[in-house]
């Protein structure tokens, strides 16, 4: 009778272990996938929102989030999924971007800059997470995954992903 | 007998897809899913690593948005429709996508034309389903917003950097115009079950700016191609299937 006597804070800690699978030093929680947690005396329900429509990480952080409760002894889990609010990299905890950077990921810089349509814009300023130099350059807005973009440093001459801002 | 089952269904959910809503939501489903299925098919193959990866984002992109989009379509229908039948197990005159979407590949000039004319018609759809009368959509809309503002940017510029580039490059966006121009009138041709009216004016707008930035111009007085939203195709359409669509064909219920 486990389930009962756990509350909602202690639940977000539990899936703070569930990392993303493609960026695996982040948390479900630090990336602001989950979105809320619903508990009754019969259910608990995980309310979860994809970063990316056709992320193909979703499907497995279902998985995960009920196999954990399911250790945690919950019985009836409900996972669901929501799109609106649209996810935005401003929901990414500050320790999920410090993590981000010494993981050797250029973390979204706080402000939007260009996420708009205008065309050639001046990629943004962002700072290698390697050396910390602001003198990068943007090599393709699409990188790895479909979160991310490419850039190299112009100093120490590292290539390396920035989550894009979105 | 699985098989027989399966048919069966199959007839079933072809008959409960007679709403206008569903119709409407299949034809924004395929219309995603059927370029993502020919934006895929340059994986391994793009002009340079970057570009590859790009295209294939947007192609990943592209299915999410499907999915979301036929797993709402699945929900409305009911009797254990799902998104991968709805995908898999539709035939070519039930697909309702436009004909721009299943215009084969060509050369790099023509498919970045097709991404280009088809997300600045994507983006402004979207934009007009915000103010959709259905919650869900106007989620879907919300949420996909937000990637096609990456599709248009990047393919504007490619047209931009083609057209305005060598006589080579150039002389391909003329012939890549050429090809798929005739497909672009269909977009604006409203089908009965669609909601939203788009005004071809704003569109046309956008392309001839890119277009002149470019150094192309608008063809005009061109014969417009038309019958995919309502699933007469070109016969380019029943390729793709055949293709995408092997696996539940040849294995019918295989899973993984």
């Amino acid at each position: 009778m486990m389930a009962h006597t756990i509350d909602k804070v202690r639940i977000m800690d539990f899936l703070s272990e569930i990392k993303d699978p493609e960026v695996p030093v982040l948390s479900i929680v630090d990336l602001g996938i989950v979105r809320d947690v619903k508990m009754n005396e019969e259910e608990i329900e995980i309310v979860i929102t994809p970063t990316y429509t056709g992320c193909p990480a979703m499907d497995m952080i279902s998985t995960q989030i009920r196999i954990l409760l399911s250790t945690l002894g919950f019985k009836e889990i409900k996972i669901t999924q929501v799109l609106s609010p649209a996810w935005t990299t401003e929901w990414m905890s500050e320790e999920g971007k410090r993590k981000l950077k010494e993981y050797g990921i250029a973390p979204p810089n706080p402000r939007q800059q260009v996420c708009d349509n205008k065309l050639f814009a001046a990629a943004e300023g962002v700072q290698c997470p390697h050396c910390d130099s602001w003198h990068t350059h943007r090599v393709s807005e699409f990188g790895s995954t479909a979160c991310k973009a490419l850039y190299q440093c112009d100093d120490c001459k590292e290539p390396f992903d920035y989550f894009k801002c979105h | 007998m699985l098989r027989a089952a399966r048919n069966d269904d199959h007839r079933k959910i072809n008959e409960l897809t007679n709403s206008p809503k569903i119709e409407y939501l299949l034809h924004l489903a395929d219309n995603a899913l059927i370029l993502s299925q020919r934006n895929s098919e340059w994986c391994g193959h793009g002009p340079v690593l970057e570009q590859d990866i790009a295209i294939t984002n947007i192609s990943l992109d592209l299915v999410g948005q499907a999915r979301n989009l036929y797993q709402y379509a699945a929900t409305l229908i009911g009797n254990n429709a799902t998104e991968d039948g709805l995908a898999y197990l539709r035939k070519e005159r039930e697909f309702k996508n436009c004909l721009l979407v299943e215009q084969p590949n060509g050369d790099w000039a023509q498919t970045i034309l097709r991404q280009f004319l088809f997300s600045t018609y994507q983006y402004q759809l979207y934009q007009q389903l915000l103010n959709s009368s259905d919650e869900t959509i106007r989620a879907i809309a919300e949420k996909s917003l937000k990637e096609v503002t990456y599709h248009v940017r990047w393919s504007s510029e490619w047209v931009i950097r083609l057209g305005d580039g060598t006589e080579e490059s150039h002389s391909r966006m003329l012939h890549a115009i050429e090809e798929l121009w005739p497909y672009t009138g269909e977009l604006f041709e409203k089908a009965e079950y669609e909601e939203a009216e788009l005004d071809k004016s704003q569109w046309l707008q956008k392309i001839e700016q890119v277009f002149s930035e470019a150094t192309l111009s608008v063809p005009q007085n061109v014969f417009i191609q038309k019958g995919g939203k309502q699933g007469i195709h070109t016969e380019h359409l029943g390729f793709i299937l055949t293709e995408l669509q092997y696996m539940q064909r040849a294995y019918p219920g295989a899973e993984w």
